[in-house]
Parts: C-alpha cells; sequence; structure tokens
C-alpha cells in the first residue's frame, strides 16, 4: 500500500530530513566530534574544516552543541507530545461518548484554558514552579492537552452520530467495542496528521521558553537555549545564534511537510470519513 | 427584447437554442494517480423552439444538469465544453467569450436552481436579487421591474406579493422560495429558463403547488425552457418533449405522449414502467407479534410532542407502510420502536410481553429480532470495515459463528443479495449506491430477525436501482418469513411493496388499515391531498388533481 | 439593530466579564500550585528562617489563599496592581508607559498585517490552485514553522549588521520624536507582522473560498454579473464576517509574539516586563501582567463574536 514511489517529493525530503535528525539525537555521543561542554578553542570561531559550524560564546564547538541539542529538544519534545496526546485524546473521547457531566466539566475547564494563550499560562506557572525537566514536561503536555481534547472530542462526536455507530449501538455491542472498532479507526487520520502539528508546537514552545531563559537550564542546553547563548553575537555580525535557529525551523518544516501529506493521504483515501 | 431579436432577422416561430454536437469534459483528480479528462457529455444535439419546455430527464451522472448550464455557457467546478455549438437566437454563444455569456445570462437565459435556499444570497432582501439581473441589463427601470416582479408574485400565487419582497431569504419557506427564484429568472423577460430540478427538494404535497405555478407562468409568459429532472412523472406535465440522457449520451428524443405511452428504448421503457411492481396484499394474520399501543414521545424535555397516541400492528411476514411528509414523526416512530428514544407513555410489546423502553435495558435476544436499514447506505457502514467484517459481525454477535463457518454463512447472504463473494474483501467506498443498500440488507438477514425497519431506504438511491432494492426486499420476505416497518414519503413505493399502511401528519396516525381499504375512497382530507399529490405519468394528470383538492398543502 | 442582536451581544459580553472573572481566579491559583510554599521558591533553599517568614509576612501568605484572591481582585478593580517584590515600585504606574509601548508596536504591526493578509489572502483564490496559490501558501506553511526569534535575528542580521538600515535594538523613551520612534521600531514590527502574516492569510482564503464556491455566488455569476460585482455585492457582505473574526483572532496571537519580539528587540514594553519578572520569580507582576494581557486576549475574542453576529442576517432580521 505504501509505494516509495507514489510518496510525493516534498513528503519525501521532510521524511528524510526528520530521520536524520532522529538519528543525530539518538547517536548524539557517537556522531559528536567535541563533548557537549567540552571548550575547543576561541570564542566565536567562525566556521573552518576543525569546527565546522564554528564555535560558540564559550568556544564551545557548535556542531557537537548542536547534535547534543537535538537530544534534549526532541526528547523532552516527545515526552510532552506523549504526554498532551495520551491525556487530550483519551479524556476527549471518553467526553464524547460518556456525555453528561463529565463532558460538561471537562469541556467548561478546558474552554477555560484556553482563553488564556498559552505562552502566557506557561509564564505564570513556570514563574513559581522549580525549573527542571520533569516541570517543564509536566506544563508543556498539560496546557497542550486542551487543543488535543478539543480535536478529539469533536472527532468523535461526529462519528458517534454516524449511522454506523447508531447500528452497532442497536446490535447490542459494548462500549468496548464502540470506542475502539468504530470510532477509533476512522478518528486514526486526523489524529495522526494532529500529532505531528502537536510535535511542531511542542518544539516551538520549548525553544521560546529555553528563549527566554525558562526553559532548559544551562550547561545542558536545547536549540533554543543555544539561541539566547550565542545572540549577543548577533550585533557583530556573528551567525552563530542563526544556526540553531535554523534547526529549529527546518525541523519543524520537515515535520509539517510529513504532516500535511499524512493529511491529504487519509482524506483523499476513499475510505476516509467523506 | 423584442427589438434585439428583430435585428437578429430571426424570423417569429423559429428556433431558439440549437445545440450542435455537445462535448464537455472535465478533469478529475483520483486519489494517488495523474490527473486525467473524463467526457461528461457526448456529442449531444437538441433544438428548442420558441416557448417550447423540453424536460431533460436522466440518472444522476447522466449529465442533464451539465446540459443546461451550458445554454447559458456555464460550467460548475472546472467543467468545460470542448467541442460543439450552442447556437442561441441565432448565434454560437460559445465563440462570444466572456462578454458575451455575460451579456445573456440573466438577459436571454435564467436559472432556476435546485435549492433556492442556498441559491439567494442571505444577506439582501428578495426583492433586491429578484430585480438585479433586469437593472444590470437595463431592460427596464428600478419601479417597472419591482411592478414585473409584484405581477409575478402574484401568478405564481405567493402570499402577500406587494411584501413578500422586502423580507430575506431565510424568513421565507422552502416551497415559496422556490416560486420566488421562478419569478426572478421571469422578471428579465428571457427567452429561456432552465429548470434544474426546481421541486425535487420540496415536500410532495408542496411540490404540486410549485409544479403548477411554473407551468401556469411558462404558459403565460411564452418562455421557453428545459426543465431537468430525474423524476418522469414530474416532466410529463411540463413539457413539451421529453429527452432522456443516460451517462452523457442521448436515449431517447421525443414528444411527450410518445416517450410516456410508446417508448422505444429499452432503458426509456425501463424507466416508464418502473414503479409497476405488481403487489398482492396479504391479509393481516391472527395476531401481530409487534403492537405499538398509544405511544407518545417528545426530544428531550421539549413540550412539542413528536409522537402523539400512536397505535399500529405488524404481523408476521407481512409490510407495515408508514407514510407521511418531512415532520410527520414517522422516523421518530422507528426510534420509538428500536428504544433509541424511550415513549413518555405507551408501550411496544413484542410476542405477547412489553419491550423494555430503554435500548440499554433489552436483552441481546430481543437486539437480534429487531433490525434496521438506514436511507443513507454509506453512512450506515462502517468505512473502516470490509463488507465481510460488516456482514460477519452480528453472525459473530448474536450466534457466535467463528472462522469458516461464518465465512459461508457469509457468502450465503451475499448470494441471497445478489451480489457474489467475491465482494466480501471490499470496502464499502468500492460499491455503488445500490450494492451498498443490498450490504446493508444483508446484515440486517444475518441476525435473523423478525422484523427489519426500512427507513426511506430507497429514498436516495436512482428509480432504477430503487427498484431493484425493492424487489430483492419483497423477495427475501418471501423466503425468509420477515416483516418490515417500511418508512418513506413516496407513495408509489408503498403500493408497491405494503400489506398495510398507516398515514401520519404531525405526530398522528391520521389513517391506518389493509392497504386496499386505505388506498379507496372515502378518505380523510389529509389522506386525500397526499394521494392526489403524488405525480401520475399521466398527461393532464396535474390539472385534475389541482381542481379535485379539498385541502391547501402546509409547507407551500 | 433589533433586540435579539442586542440581548446575544449582551450574553456573549457577559460571558466574557464571567471568563476574565474565572481567568483571574486561574492565574491566582497558577501562582499558588506549589508543592512548598512561594516564598520557599522564590528565596532557594538556603534562605533562613528570618527572611522565609518576612517574605511570607509581605505576600499575606499567613492568610487563607481564597482571602488574598478577593484582597488581590478588589486592588485590581480599583486600579491597584499591587507592588513589585523585586524593586518594590508600584506595578500599575511601571506598567503604565510599557502598556502603551506594546500598543504602539503591536498597533503598527497590524496596521500593515490586516489589509496584506487580506490582499494575499484575496490574490490566493483569484489564482487559485495556480503557482501564485502555491507559492503562497508555500511561504505561509513554512512561516508557520519558523520560531519568532529565528524571524526576529534574521531580520536583525541583515537589516541591522549587515546593511545597517535600521537599529537593532529598539530603544524608546518618552517624548520621543515620531519618525525616530518609527525607524525604531521598524524591525520588531516587520518581525510581528511576518509572525502573524501567514496564518491570518491562510484563514483569510479559507473563509473567502468557503463564500465564493456558494450557491449564491453562482445564481450572481448566471445572472450576467461581473466578477467584480459578484465578489463586491453577493461576496463580499457575506465574507466580512468571517474575515472580521480572522483578523481578531490573529491580532490575540500577536500577544503571544509580542512577548518573544520584545525581548529579542530589548524593547520596553509589557512582555519583557512579564519575562524579566518570571525570571526574577516576582509574583505580583507576573500575576498582573499575565491578567492584562488575558484581558486583551478575551475582548479580542468577544469583538471577534460579536462581528460574527451581528453580521449575521438570520440574526439581524428575526422571523
Amino acid at each position: 500500500m505504501l509505494d516509495i514511489k507514489r510518496i510525493p517529493i516534498p513528503a519525501l525530503i521532510g521524511i528524510v530530513l526528520t530521520a536524520l535528525f532522529v538519528l543525530a539525537a539518538v547517536f548524539a555521543p557517537w556522531i559528536a566530534p567535541h563533548g557537549n561542554g567540552e571548550i575547543v578553542g576561541d570564542v566565536w570561531e567562525p566556521m573552518s574544516a576543525a569546527h565546522l559550524l564554528g564555535t560558540d560564546n564559550l568556544g564551545r564547538d557548535l556542531l557537537s552543541r548542536m547534535i547534543y541539542g537535538a537530544r534534549i529538544t526532541l526528547f523532552i519534545a516527545v515526552l510532552a507530545t506523549a504526554l498532551s496526546f495520551s491525556l487530550g485524546a483519551i479524556l476527549g473521547f471518553s467526553a464524547a461518548v460518556f456525555g453528561g457531566w463529565f463532558d460538561t466539566l471537562l469541556s467548561r475547564l478546558v474552554d477555560l484554558l484556553m482563553s488564556i494563550p498559552t505562552l502566557i499560562m506557561g509564564l505564570v506557572v513556570l514563574s513559581v514552579l522549580p525549573t527542571n525537566l520533569v516541570t517543564l514536561i509536566l506544563v508543556m503536555g498539560i496546557l497542550d492537552s486542551t487543543r488535543v481534547y478539543r480535536l478529539s472530542r469533536a472527532v468523535a462526536v461526529d462519528i458517534n452520530v454516524m449511522d454506523y455507530v447508531e447500528a452497532a449501538k442497536l446490535r447490542g455491542e459494548g462500549s468496548g467495542w464502540i470506542i475502539f472498532r468504530e470510532i477509533l479507526p476512522n478518528a486514526l487520520s486526523p489524529l495522526v496528521s494532529e500529532l505531528g502539528l502537536r510535535f511542531i508546537y511542542a518544539v516551538l514552545f520549548l525553544s521560546t521558553l529555553s528563549f527566554l531563559g525558562l526553559g532548559v537550564q544551562p550547561p545542558d542546553a536545547d536549540w533554543g537555549g543555544m539561541v539566547k547563548e550565542n545572540k549577543d553575537g548577533i550585533v557583530f555580525g556573528i551567525a552563530a545564534a542563526l544556526i540553531p535557529a535554523g534547526a529549529i525551523a527546518l525541523l519543524a518544516i520537515s515535520v509539517n511537510l510529513v504532516a500535511d501529506w499524512v493529511l491529504n493521504r487519509t482524506t483523499s483515501l476513499k475510505g476516509g470519513r467523506g | 427584447m423584442a427589438d434585439t431579436k428583430a435585428k437578429l432577422g430571426q424570423p417569429k416561430s423559429g428556433l431558439l437554442l440549437d445545440i450542435r454536437n455537445l462535448r464537455i469534459e472535465a478533469t478529475v483528480f483520483p486519489p494517488g494517480e495523474p490527473p486525467k479528462d473524463i467526457v461528461l457529455v457526448h456529442d449531444v444535439s437538441l433544438t428548442l423552439e420558441k416557448g417550447k419546455v423540453l424536460g431533460l430527464i436522466g440518472e444522476s451522472g447522466a449529465g442533464k444538469s451539465t446540459i443546461g448550464l451550458s445554454s447559458m455557457g456555464y460550467g460548475r467546478g472546472g467543467v468545460r465544453i470542448t467541442g460543439g455549438e450552442v447556437i442561441l437566437n441565432g448565434r454560437d454563444i460559445l465563440k462570444g467569450g466572456k462578454d458575451g455569456f455575460r451579456k445573456l445570462r440573466g438577459r436571454e437565459v435564467c436559472y432556476v436552481a435546485q435549492s433556492a435556499a442556498a441559491a439567494f444570497n442571505p444577506a439582501h432582501r428578495l426583492m433586491d436579487q429578484v430585480v438585479e439581473a433586469t437593472l444590470l441589463h437595463g431592460t427596464a427601470t428600478r419601479a417597472e421591474a419591482e411592478k414585473r416582479a409584484v405581477a409575478l408574485f402574484k401568478k405564481l400565487s405567493l402570499p402577500n406579493p406587494e411584501t413578500i419582497g422586502e423580507r430575506f431569504p431565510h424568513q421565507v419557506s422552502g416551497g415559496q422560495l422556490q416560486r420566488v427564484m421562478t419569478a426572478m429568472a421571469l422578471c428579465s423577460e428571457p427567452d429561456l429558463i432552465v429548470f434544474d430540478e426546481p421541486t425535487t427538494a420540496l415536500d410532495v404535497t408542496t411540490q404540486i403547488d410549485v409544479l403548477a405555478a411554473i407551468k401556469d407562468a411558462i404558459r403565460d409568459t411564452h418562455v421557453a425552457a428545459l426543465y431537468i429532472t430525474h423524476d418522469l412523472a414530474v416532466v410529463a406535465q411540463v413539457s413539451d418533449e421529453i429527452m432522456v440522457l443516460r451517462h452523457g449520451r442521448l436515449v431517447e428524443w421525443g414528444g411527450t405522449r410518445q416517450i410516456i405511452k410508446e417508448p422505444r428504448q429499452e432503458y426509456t421503457n425501463a424507466l416508464v414502467s418502473v414503479h409497476e411492481i405488481e403487489h398482492q396484499e396479504q391479509k393481516p394474520g391472527t395476531s401481530p407479534f409487534l403492537s405499538v399501543k398509544n405511544v407518545t414521545a417528545a426530544y428531550g424535555r421539549s413540550h412539542i410532542k413528536v409522537l402523539k397516541d400512536v397505535s399500529v400492528d405488524i404481523y408476521p411476514g407481512q409490510t407495515l407502510a408508514v407514510v407521511g411528509e418531512s415532520g410527520s414523526g414517522k422516523s421518530t416512530l422507528a426510534r420509538a420502536i428500536t428504544g433509541l428514544l424511550p415513549p413518555e407513555q405507551g408501550t411496544v410489546t413484542f410476542d405477547g410481553r412489553a419491550l423494555a423502553n430503554r435500548l440499554a435495558d433489552r436483552p441481546k435476544e430481543d437486539l437480534r429480532q429487531l433490525q434496521m436499514i438506514y436511507q443513507m447506505a454509506d453512512v450506515a457502514m462502517n468505512p473502516r470495515q470490509t463488507v465481510g467484517t460488516i456482514i460477519g459481525r452480528p453472525l459473530e454477535f448474536y450466534f457466535g459463528m467463528r472462522g469458516r463457518e461464518r465465512d459461508r454463512r457469509v457468502a450465503e447472504l451475499l448470494d441471497k443479495i445478489e451480489m457474489g463473494k467475491g465482494f466480501s474483501d471490499r470496502y464499502p467506498a468500492e460499491l455503488s449506491g445500490g450494492q451498498k443498500q443490498r450490504v446493508c440488507i444483508a446484515r440486517s438477514l444475518a441476525a435473523k430477525p423478525k422484523l427489519i425497519i426500512c427507513d426511506e431506504v430507497t429514498s436516495a438511491l436512482d428509480p432504477l436501482v430503487a427498484h431493484g432494492i425493492l424487489e430483492l426486499l419483497l423477495e427475501l420476505q418471501k423466503e425468509e418469513n420477515v416483516a418490515y416497518l417500511f418508512i418513506t414519503h413516496d407513495l408509489a413505493t408503498v403500493k408497491s411493496i405494503a400489506d398495510s399502511i398507516a398515514v401520519m401528519y404531525r405526530g398522528e396516525v391520521v389513517r391506518y388499515g389493509p392497504k386496499g381499504k386505505v388506498l379507496s375512497p372515502p378518505f380523510d382530507a389529509y389522506t386525500d391531498l397526499l394521494l392526489s399529490s403524488v405525480p401520475e405519468m399521466e398527461i393532464g394528470w396535474l390539472e385534475k388533481a389541482i381542481k379535485g383538492r379539498r385541502m391547501a398543502s402546509a409547507g407551500n | 439593530m433589533s433586540s435579539p442582536i442586542l440581548k446575544l451581544v449582551a450574553q456573549r459580553v457577559a460571558l466574557g466579564i464571567l471568563l476574565l472573572l474565572a481567568v483571574s481566579v486561574l492565574i491566582f491559583a497558577g501562582t499558588q500550585i506549589l508543592p512548598g510554599d512561594v516564598a520557599q521558591a522564590i528565596l532557594g533553599q538556603s534562605a533562613t528562617p528570618e527572611s522565609l517568614a518576612n517574605l511570607r509576612e509581605q505576600l499575606g501568605l499567613n492568610q487563607p489563599a481564597y482571602l488574598r484572591y478577593f484582597h488581590w481582585l478588589g486592588g485590581v478593580l480599583t486600579g491597584d496592581l499591587g507592588t513589585a517584590m523585586s524593586s518594590g515600585q508600584d506595578i500599575a504606574t511601571s506598567i503604565k508607559g510599557r502598556l502603551w509601548n506594546t500598543l504602539f508596536l503591536a498597533f503598527w504591526a497590524a496596521i500593515v498585517a490586516v489589509p496584506l493578509a487580506i490582499i494575499l489572502g484575496l490574490i490566493a483564490v483569484r489564482y487559485r490552485n495556480g503557482w501564485v496559490d502555491k507559492l503562497i501558501s508555500g511561504l505561509a506553511l513554512a512561516s508557520t514553522s519558523f520560531p519568532e526569534f529565528f524571524i526576529g535575528y534574521v531580520l536583525v542580521y541583515f537589516f541591522a549588521v549587515k546593511w545597517q538600515i535600521f537599529p537593532g535594538i529598539s530603544t524608546v523613551y518618552d517624548g520621543m520624536p515620531f519618525g525616530e520612534r518609527m525607524q525604531a521600531i521598524a524591525l520588531p514590527a516587520t518581525a510581528l507582522t511576518l509572525v502573524v502574516l501567514a496564518h491570518m492569510m491562510r484563514m483569510t482564503r479559507a473563509a473567502i473560498l468557503n463564500v465564493m464556491q456558494s450557491a449564491y455566488v453562482e445564481t450572481a455569476e448566471l445572472k450576467g454579473l461581473s466578477a467584480f460585482n459578484v465578489i463586491r455585492k453577493h461576496a463580499f457582505p457575506n465574507a466580512i464576517a468571517p474575515i472580521i473574526n480572522v483578523v481578531m483572532l490573529n491580532l490575540a496571537y500577536l500577544i503571544v509574539g509580542v512577548v518573544v519580539v520584545e525581548v529579542i528587540f530589548v524593547y520596553p514594553g509589557m512582555g519583557q516586563y512579564l519575562v524579566d519578572h518570571v525570571t526574577k520569580r516576582d509574583v505580583p507582576v507576573v500575576q498582573a501582567v499575565g491578567l492584562i494581557f488575558a484581558a486583551v486576549y478575551i475582548s479580542l475574542n468577544i469583538i471577534a463574536d460579536i462581528a460574527a453576529i451581528v453580521a449575521n442576517p438570520r440574526l439581524r432580521h428575526p422571523k
């Protein structure tokens, strides 16, 4: 069913680039030419054969930092996405199927949380919480799960009123069959593409927090933190900060291309929900 | 307008529209394949004289709307006219370019759409929209145009013709909007009007009023018309000639009388005879197995009762048809019987004992005995399950059948619905409309029920396909001795399938009994209206029906 | 204006006020959710018992939370936002100038972004599925993937450092001449514009397409109206509400952008003020600024809804 030749070129580019980022993150210690905190040269050395991307504000090898940074960035973003997705999807589906006060309560709570921009709410909460990885993942995951909740609830409500679900109910099927055999297979394609978008959002959100100094704390650094470390060089014409910033953009575009393709492929599939 | 025509040198009683070898194509984008061009209309030719009405008839996909719109040089969504000539008032309009089209649209040719509710702009008052084309083409001043519009409203028997133009589209009912749209088309005094299924979306008792209004207006204004519909009986009332189309090709073209009385082509003959299934009514048995007694129901906590004190009986192996228009409560009756909408009062008894009101309280065995088939077969099947799974699930669920035993039974059922077992691996999206409905029938049969509730099962299908489904249902009834509760708005279908009939109107059963009795006089006022509104394939039926009516329809 | 509209609008406003009240509870609660207490978190593990007790006193932590909330809310409603812990300054006074700076920046970004987005959206619809549309869609996809600081620093790198057209740091002060002020905010305003432009354009395109594909537009075409008149008389009156909706929602999105952009350009606005005090864990300031951002965000959403209500002919002319 999945024929490589049938994948459109933009999606193919997206898949390859995303795979490269993931590989770099997973095998960071083996790929990186230098250690993460190792000082190997002068401050902000230009690109050279020894240091392919030059050095950073403390004279560390930028390429190595980038590779280790990929690891932290992806690690946190993946965990936060996983949290927001499982939380949002489970609650959203349950709200749609069970309805009643459970649905009303959750939906109003989500309305309330979404009436404040995520970044602002994140900043408010982070002003009192200790800055560590667990807090970061929890805050990102919970705040973002509101969007997943809305989508999965809407999708499930749509499917729940379809005649084939009514037919299953008339047959006497239990809620297990209805959720997992009737609703879930039909909700999967919009959710999978949303998964990509949520992941991008998690990467951007994390980078923004770190850039503002409220995310990953030194000496560790994700890409957003590396932008912060090197931003003072910009005024001297040193582009070191643009490299991690560009990496974030590239990763986001790649995932976007893949998500876009997944969405188009599944909606144009005639078996999809017309 | 007369001056323009004189300048063009047209004889008074000449040809208005002459379409020659019209070829229309469109580009389709099948998923995962390169886009390709398909031909929608294959070299169709037609002529229409001034003041005459030509009916274009065919099933969905026959290309009738596409041909109709080509007379205005218009193609919907990427549809292109790629060959032939469209000669209107003596000139080929396809050569006129965009400016040429603009000058003829709304002046020489006007359009009446199927859904007037969608075709009117919600932001403007009706009068502004009715006179817009007239003012645009400068054929009258605003005062003249409005006077003309009011006269047309009167002619089309709209209520309050002087003031209805001040209203907005959402303030006017569907049947009235359809007539306002006809007035809009007539207002600029065109030579030709394209009617695109103008009564299809209306209830049957409303349809007859609109149809009569349109017919009178056409006669009095001497406008020519292309009347597009899938209903031969409707088109027979308004047309001078009829053209039968199929898959974008001409099948037959002739005078109305010839087409409906002496069709020359087999396909036309099938269309003409489609309503005629001879079904001998069975005498009710000694005792009904399912009785609905004094059921009253409402949605939510609403005070408006959708069902009021409804009682009906169903006998083993027989068909009870429930007839009514939209809002009559006929589908709600099905929901009450299945337990989806627990009744507020009254009971449903089955085999001599009361059925639990709520679906959740019914034992599996009761659920098995009552099965349901829906109007829209494509949303009644899970698109992610194969036909094998869809039919096989009730076998697993009710009878615990597994593996080969189940597959054998699925194959048997597929055979019963006249589909091969090769279909078992297909997904619903890979089936045609009729095949989908057949699979739904097989799914309900798999449970070996005593009763199948059929909710408008044929109304979304083309006539010939619907005919096949009805024959299949009758056949299966004989073999399996299953009873049907057949819900429909179409009286022709009722005649072909029912043993007894319940006529519903505003939540109440107004007439109930064996078919022969319900369908013979004396009638109550509503049944009379309903019966007299069903178009018959007979020239002059419309005038007779309008004359003989005792009650005005409600939803016009 | 007939009464059902007034009623709906009044309802929507009342709902907004209720929501704002709930949000104030949420923001207040959000700063109280620590496992230990705020004073400990602010001062860290090495704090002496005396300094902890002092801070608790100062924050009123000895009172129950609901009393502190009502005290705080009462202050906010009378224009008293409290004092900043880190500097001891009155928060309302510090905010006044900064709020004006932020609104000034957001205003100019919106002035450029809104018409540009609508025009680009119209062009994309006009040449739908052509290369212009694809290019615009492609750029939109790319720019929704860009973090704000990427856009910001690329602008700084080229316009401030390489070509030296505009300053890379936006210093503004009271009494600054208008021209100089505009010069100073050129880059941050451009960055903000780029941040919201793509999204706004994509939504505008969708809103217009939705209207253009409706049956009444076909009716207008079949009356012989020119393409321009079809859009002016039939599409536009129905597209205006969805477009206002899109614009308002995206202006709300500007708020998020403004936080990051102000930090990049060291612009003395609300966003930078907020981030500074989050780092200093200055709870009263964070609460006050958070509430103001939320209020603006909610108000814009209400305006979007009201626009939709007022433009709906079904509500304007009831049966």
